[in-house]
């Protein structure tokens, strides 16, 4: 029964979310008083729709859900009925292409690349973190520990534009921009794959590499309040190895918190991302974002913030659910 | 020195300013994070008080106004960029800009959050539980989205206005650390003594609470800044920021539009990425040196 409550109130949180997220996404660039995707579709329309013909079209198709004649309410209910069917609407720069469907491309590059770098940088992050708190450890861990600790302290990106100078411009050992090789048809080839993958190394570099910090630092802490707990005290006076205690005492406990921090801060993780992609040129949806504000396509942006919101939501949703089979103590509370 | 730690052991005021200042670089020498936070800072007043003796006229920073493309000499320290800006008058005042915009936000910010967690502790129930879901969802919104949805509304914002459209999230981390603090400290013993004795709640919360929650409230103040300088850049090197007030993430915005680094230019990448990092390096070192002095107990670590 309990179990139950907590589904349906934790689901609706689901849907609270994806509708705060519709709501803002609507009356948030309405804050000047004035929405400003139908002036910039008007400006473009005086200047004889210079980038697409079907101009008038939008245009017509805008004004029957958003037009100045029907009250803002009205236009409210449209928009959310719009978000709730994911019918994002039309890009006005890559007319008639859809902002669902210039999403979709972009969406398995940037997944990919958050994936990747999450699961390393978590991994490697906790397990670094755990031997830097843990008071057994060899000294080189604590020697390399200040040095990663400062590198969280620093955006993903700006990280980035230096690696990009470093191995791109001056050693040329990588490529430093694209997704791919320019010129090449993306393929399910060996030769794309790896190509791909060379491009992704120095993206995924830089987020890596300032997040591991980040992890272990929040590992490190909790690592420290382990090992005064009497449990710890017991198991050694048992006589068990340092690294039965440090696995099963101390690991087995803290990983818990640690992933629940992993929920909290992956929209952190993401905002990151974003500009890594812009950095590196990596055709993911950092880089459409970045592009779509360039050339002011308000759809898009509206669109990639909505789908970001809801994809962060689900994934949040699903590790909040993933808890009670990971921890005993929750299912046993549950 | 003698007559100080007597002054100490007596429990006098103590009268000479001199002790006081000794006092504090006692303090410091024992929390060298706060020490170094601290240096790090006056490096980056250092630096712009070298700006503001070597660069001839700060208006240098706009486009067209010194050759372009030069490396670093003399009389530009920091070479100029590709349109013919000065880059150590932008970087100078690109650093106020992003400080200003990071202090104010921040301040808005923990004032914003200290005023919601009282108010959701003094008249609980309903007004409380608003305020706990509407945290709830800001957290899981990342600010950076919420944010280009806010700027795209504008066009060519001034500082103050990125100031405050900055702030519109700088409230929801802070608001939820200080409520859960308020609410546990109502409960404590010397509150209910307060209660019993028939202080009103707002006399309780002004002189009672709100004295316990300073070091909490400036911790807060620290982590609140430290999270607006890194929106405020991250919205400016999307090409948000605003539109003729120089800022540090807007010299890098242009470094990727432009491709400063593919182009060879590394003195116009180098100077606003040291910049930022030693802001960000300061104001965490600051917050870790103030976590220790508002929590002794965190001392124990090292």
């Amino acid at each position: 029964m309990e179990t139950v409550k907590y589904l349906v109130r934790r689901f609706a949180f689901l849907v609270l979310v994806v509708f705060a997220a519709g709501t803002l996404n609507f009356f948030l660039p309405r804050l000047t008083g004035q929405d400003p995707i139908r002036s910039r579709l008007l400006d473009e329309m005086k200047n004889g729709a210079s980038f697409a013909s079907g101009i008038s079209d939008l245009v017509k198709v805008y004004d029957e859900k958003f037009g100045l004649d029907l009250p803002l309410w009205h236009q409210y209910l449209n928009y959310l009925g719009d978000m709730s069917r994911l019918d994002l609407g039309q890009s006005f720069t890559s007319y008639p292409r859809t902002v669902a469907q210039l999403i979709g491309d972009a969406l398995p590059w940037t997944v990919g690349l958050l994936t990747v770098t999450t699961l390393v940088s978590f991994a490697l992050g906790s397990l670094l973190g755990a031997l830097v708190g843990w008071p057994k450890s060899p000294a080189w861990i604590r020697a390399i520990a200040p040095p990663v600790f400062t590198l969280a302290a620093i955006p993903y990106y700006l990280l980035g534009l230096a690696m990009l100078w470093l191995f791109a411009f001056e050693l040329h050992w990588l490529p430093g921009s694209g997704g791919y090789r320019i010129g090449t048809i993306p393929s399910h080839t060996w030769k794309f794959a790896f190509d791909v993958l060379q491009h992704s190394v120095l993206p995924a570099l830089s987020i890596i590499l300032s997040s591991v910090g980040f992890w272990a630092l929040s590992m490190r802490s909790m690592m420290v309040g382990i090992t005064s707990q009497d449990y710890v005290a017991m198991a050694e006076a048992k006589g068990l190895t340092n690294r039965t205690i440090l696995v099963r005492y101390g690991l087995r406990n803290v990983m818990l918190p640690q992933i629940t921090a992993l929920a909290l801060e992956l929209g952190y993780v993401v905002s990151g991302t974003i500009l890594v992609e812009v950095v590196f040129t990596y055709p993911g949806i950092g880089l459409l974002l970045f592009n779509s504000i360039k050339l002011a396509d308000f759809p898009v942006i509206q669109g990639i913030v909505f789908t970001l919101i809801v994809s962060l939501a689900v994934a949040t949703l699903i590790l909040d659910l993933a808890l009670p089979f990971l921890d005993p103590r929750i299912r046993r509370r549950a | 020195m003698a007559d100080a730690t007597i002054a100490n052991t007596t429990n006098e005021p103590r009268k000479a300013s001199g002790s006081a200042v000794k006092e504090v670089l006692g303090y410091l020498r024992r929390n060298p994070a706060l020490a170094w936070g601290i240096g790090l800072i006056l490096l980056l007043v250092l630096f712009f008080v070298f700006a503001t003796l070597q660069v001839s006229s700060f208006t240098e920073y706009r486009p067209l106004s010194v050759r372009p493309r030069l490396p670093p000499s003399l009389q530009y320290p920091l070479g100029t960029d590709t349109q013919g800006r000065n880059l150590l008058a932008l970087n100078a005042l690109g650093l106020l800009g992003t400080l200003s915009i990071g202090l104010g936000a921040g301040f808005i910010g923990v004032v914003v959050a200290t005023l919601l967690a009282f108010i959701g502790a003094y008249f609980g129930g309903r007004i409380d539980a608003v305020i706990r879901l509407v945290v709830d969802i800001g957290l899981s919104i990342p600010t950076i989205l919420l944010l280009v949805i806010i700027a795209i509304a504008f066009h060519g914002l001034t500082l103050w206005q990125m100031a405050l459209v900055v702030s519109m999230t700088a409230w929801i981390r802070p608001t939820r650390i200080i409520r859960s603090q308020v609410l546990s400290l109502r409960e404590r013993a010397y509150v209910e003594v307060a209660r019993m004795s028939g202080m009103g709640g707002l006399e309780i919360i002004l002189k009672e609470l709100l004295p316990n929650l300073m070091p909490l409230i400036f911790a807060n103040f620290v982590a609140s800044i430290t999270h607006a300088i890194l929106a405020s850049i991250g919205l400016e090197a999307l090409g948000l920021g605003p539109a003729d007030n120089p800022s540090l993430g807007t010299i890098i915005y242009r470094v990727i539009l432009y491709q400063g680094i593919i182009q060879g230019l590394w003195w116009w990448w180098l100077a606003p990425i040291v910049l930022i990092i030693l802001i960000f390096i300061a104001l965490f070192l600051i917050s870790v040196g103030l976590d220790e002095l508002a929590d002794p107990r965190l001392r124990t670590t090292s």
